[in-house]
């Protein structure tokens, strides 16, 4: 009986240990269970749905997402948060159409740059604010976000563009390949490319690490020589541009041009950042994690248009996974900063 | 020796307050200038304008004899000067290896970084100083006292020709001082200078070679530490001399039920196993290393901490386990280790302070608040504790570190507490506050309340306590009683 319990116990702590060395730093293990076990319960529930098409259905809503979620994530690292972005990102998709209609001309990549540097000029107004003046990020943001949008209806436009210049729009049409029956776009490239930049950049470059610096601790940073305030601008700029280039990926995957979308889904993207690991307390985060918060989110959204439940109830259901990831999150970084052990084990002490 | 480094004719002024007038001093190069002077009389600030972090309205730096200006925070790093900050300035979300490469890696200016090269780098420096750090661990992960060897670690990284240490031992263990006392020599015998900021008068002595005392933002006095003797330090440093004798409050006559009671508590992981008593006027020390268990068994009596075993009598009362408001309706009184951080709100007002922990005693029936009564409650407080301010209604962070000790200690005097624990009352309190909080102390046990401190100041120990309790690994470990309480068989039984 004693061995058994004895053995039992060995077993337990070696899941443990197991745990805790592939946990990933930011949780991102338990991440990937939980949507796998979101997938097992689809399988049990509606076994249909499981089909390449569906795959295909994620990944396709996931892109738009995780374009922008990338850029979000370098600022809620700094300790910021940041809900202009997706007024960045429509402004710049439907500013290029404009400007391309107006002028009659048509291309395929440099829409994307001019969309990237518009949403950077963007950025440049957050830079400003959260820099200079050090104004509260969300504060600063939520103020941009409605100027942004107010100089998008008023002086560019608000009406729906239903057709995209040719070139551009048959990148909308092209595959590099098809799941099922949902092709997969050609945009996935170049968005999985910047993720991992993106990914790169906070690992190994001195500007990335000062990013979790500055979310670790932004005082201290400032005492090891760390010019906080040029980081910053940095990080608004980036996350400006890349806003510009997920509002570009949007308008072209979606084929035509509306002011009136995107602006709504931020909870949606900032849950996918902190679901996938990043705490609004800054400092935590990785783009690997991001991803899976992305997976996580767009697969509660096509489960649920797969299980038939109306689209108002997508809101309330990723409001609930938002908070109960973030109460996971911190659950768990509470218990981690515990773990001082006083007292021998039992069993080393018997 | 050359001079490293001159500060001459420093001043700082903010808002209107003098916080340093004409301050000069210099130190040379393999010397250690031990920066004494109570809290609030400029040593921080003093070594944040050195550093670059605050600016100076007057007065410049120079290096090797080069007049330097006012540098800038990267300035001063170029120019080898680092600074231990008291608050160690660490990046809890980094790993030990990455904190402790940190600035020099910003000094070297690199774009890309390689993780390997903060490794080498920490392990280059924690090898130097014979330290045992994991480097791959997170610091929020790892314990106070290694955060500060962390902190040491970092200054370090660099080459280093002035060294600031504001109050580097702090979080220290005997052993551990020791050990740092060893990396100082070693420096010194390297040309560095060193710039050490302490309380402990004994530390101060053992480690330097000079002596610059600070008095509400001037230069008080300089010289070499054979000038001066423990007393005429801490008479230069006040403007006079304290009394840390052995002085016990009177206990009272008859036999009445303790105060406190603990009986078997434990708690996973933590402690085991650990009762004692405290008498109704009675004070009670209890001392420990550093991670011993001591805050944890303080926190779990006062509720903050859930026990898992275990059962505490307060004035004869069985006290419900496992939440804060449930002691402090048992009538226990807790002033937490970090004042700073956990004892008071340092925006709000002195009166909302003070009155914080009392509010069904100044509020009218309803729960209205009757700002009367606070206003009374406070102004006795004030008096009482000789809180040095000319309107309550000021900040807390208006008051100086020995004046922000006194509001959270008038705080918990406010409820008339059956047992008021404290946690290392006098950490980073300058001399003369300490006397003044002691003899509050003594003032507060003569009342009949019964008193818990946590604390490993010997001085501190001998100076105000009845009894002192001895705590290792989690498990009580023995104590000492009235005549027997030493300073010696207290530093003997530690040490053990």
């Amino acid at each position: 009986m004693k061995a058994y319990v004895r053995r039992a116990r060995g077993r337990r702590m070696r899941v443990h240990e197991l745990w805790d060395r592939y946990k990933g730093e930011n949780h991102e293990t338990a991440l990937l269970l939980l949507i796998l076990a979101l997938l097992g319960v689809m399988a049990i529930v509606e076994p249909s749905a499981l089909t390449m098409t569906f795959v295909g259905d994620i990944i396709r809503s996931g892109i738009v997402t995780l374009a922008l979620a990338l850029g979000l994530l370098l600022v809620i690292i700094s300790g910021g948060m940041d809900v202009s972005f997706p007024a960045i990102a429509i402004f710049s998709g439907y500013a290029t159409i404009t400007v391309m209609n107006f002028f009659g001309v048509d291309g395929v990549l440099w829409p994307f740059l001019l969309a990237s540097i518009m949403g950077l000029a963007l950025g440049s107004l957050n830079a400003l604010f959260v820099a200079r003046y050090r104004m509260e990020t969300l504060i600063a943001s939520l103020g941009t976000q409605v100027i942004i949008r107010g100089v998008l209806l008023a002086f560019i436009g608000s009406v729906y563009i239903s057709t995209l210049p040719a070139q551009l729009d048959t990148i909308g049409a092209s595959s590099i390949m098809r799941l099922g029956n949902s092709p997969v776009n050609i945009l996935v490239l170049p968005v999985i490319a910047l993720a991992f930049l993106v990914s790169w950049m906070l690992r190994k470059t001195m500007f990335g690490r000062s990013i979790y610096a500055i979310g670790g601790d932004r005082e201290s940073a400032r005492r090891v020589g760390i010019r906080v305030p040029s980081v910053q601008v940095r990080i608004y700029l980036i996350a400006g541009a890349l806003a510009g280039f997920a509002g570009m990926v949007h308008v072209v995957l979606s084929r035509h041009a509306s002011p009136f979308e995107l602006v709504g889904t931020e909870l949606n993207v900032i849950a996918a950042v902190v679901i996938g690991g990043a705490l609004d307390s800054g400092g935590r985060g990785s783009v690997k994690g991001t991803v899976y918060g992305v997976l996580l989110i767009s697969l509660v959204q096509n489960s649920l248009v797969r299980l038939g439940v109306s689209s108002y109830w997508h809101v309330l259901v990723v409001g609930v996974v938002v908070l109960v990831g973030v109460a996971i999150q911190a659950q768990a970084s509470s218990r981690e900063a515990r773990t001082t052990r006083i007292l021998e084990s039992m069993e080393a002490s018997a | 020796m050359p001079l490293a480094l001159q500060a001459k004719g420093v001043t700082k002024t903010y808002g209107g307050v003098k916080a340093l007038t004409e301050v000069d001093i210099d130190v040379r190069a393999g010397e250690v200038l031990c920066l004494a002077g109570a809290n609030g009389s400029g040593k921080s600030t003093l070594i944040k304008i050195i550093s670059g972090v605050e600016t100076a309205d007057a007065g410049h730096i120079e290096m090797d004899g080069v007049d330097v200006g006012r540098p800038s925070v990267t300035d001063s790093i170029d120019l080898g000067i680092q600074v231990i900050y008291q608050d160690m300035s660490l990046f809890p979300n980094l790993t030990v290896a990455e904190n402790i490469a940190m600035s020099a890696r910003v000094k070297a200016g690199r774009k890309v970084v390689r993780v390997q090269d903060a490794r080498a780098t920490a392990e280059r420096v924690v090898e130097r100083l014979d330290l045992q750090l994991s480097l791959d661990e997170k610091v929020e992960n790892i314990s106070v006292a290694d955060r500060q060897l962390v902190a040491i670690c970092r200054a370090l990284a660099l080459d280093v020709k002035v060294l600031f240490m504001d109050e580097p031992t702090t979080a220290l263990t005997w052993r551990e001082i020791d050990s740092l006392s060893r990396v100082v020599e070693q420096l010194k015998a390297d040309g560095v200078a060193i710039v050490f900021v302490s309380h402990k008068t004994e530390e101060v002595f053992m480690m330097s070679d000079r002596i610059t005392v600070l008095r509400n933002g001037v230069v008080a006095k300089s010289g070499a530490a054979s000038e001066f003797t423990p007393d005429s330090l801490i008479e230069s440093l006040l403007g006079y001399l304290p009394s840390e004798e052995r002085q016990l409050s009177a206990l009272p006559a008859d036999a009445t039920t303790p105060a406190l009671e603990v009986h078997d508590i434990g708690r996973h992981e933590l402690f085991e196993g650990v009762s004692f008593e405290v008498g109704a006027g009675e004070i009670v020390g209890l001392t420990g290393l550093l991670g011993s268990g001591r805050s944890e068994i303080a926190e779990a009596i006062f509720g903050i901490l859930p026990i898992d075993t275990g059962e505490i009598r307060v004035a004869g009362q069985a006290k419900p386990i496992g939440s804060v408001q449930a002691g402090i309706e048992a009538g226990i009184g807790y002033v937490p280790e970090d004042r700073l951080t956990q004892g008071v709100i340092l925006e709000q007002s002195i009166e909302s302070n003070l009155v914080a922990a009392s509010l069904d005693k100044v509020s009218r029936r309803a729960g209205f608040l009757d700002s009367a009564r606070m206003a009374h409650a406070s102004q006795h407080a004030v008096e009482t504790l000789g809180i040095k301010t000319d309107n309550p209604a000021n900040p807390v962070s208006s008051l100086s570190g020995g004046n922000q000790q006194r509001v959270v200690l008038g705080k918990w005097m406010e409820t008339e507490p059956s047992v008021l624990i404290l946690n290392g009352p006098t950490v980073g309190v300058d001399a003369g506050s300490k006397a003044v909080i002691l003899d509050i102390l003594r003032r507060t046990a003569e009342q009949g309340t019964g008193i818990l401190m946590i604390s490993d100041d010997v001085p501190e120990l001998v100076s105000v306590c009845h009894r002192v309790l001895f705590v290792r690994r989690g498990r009580m470990d023995g104590e000492l009683e009235m005549d027997a309480v030493s300073p010696e068989r207290i530093r003997e039984r530690l040490d053990r």
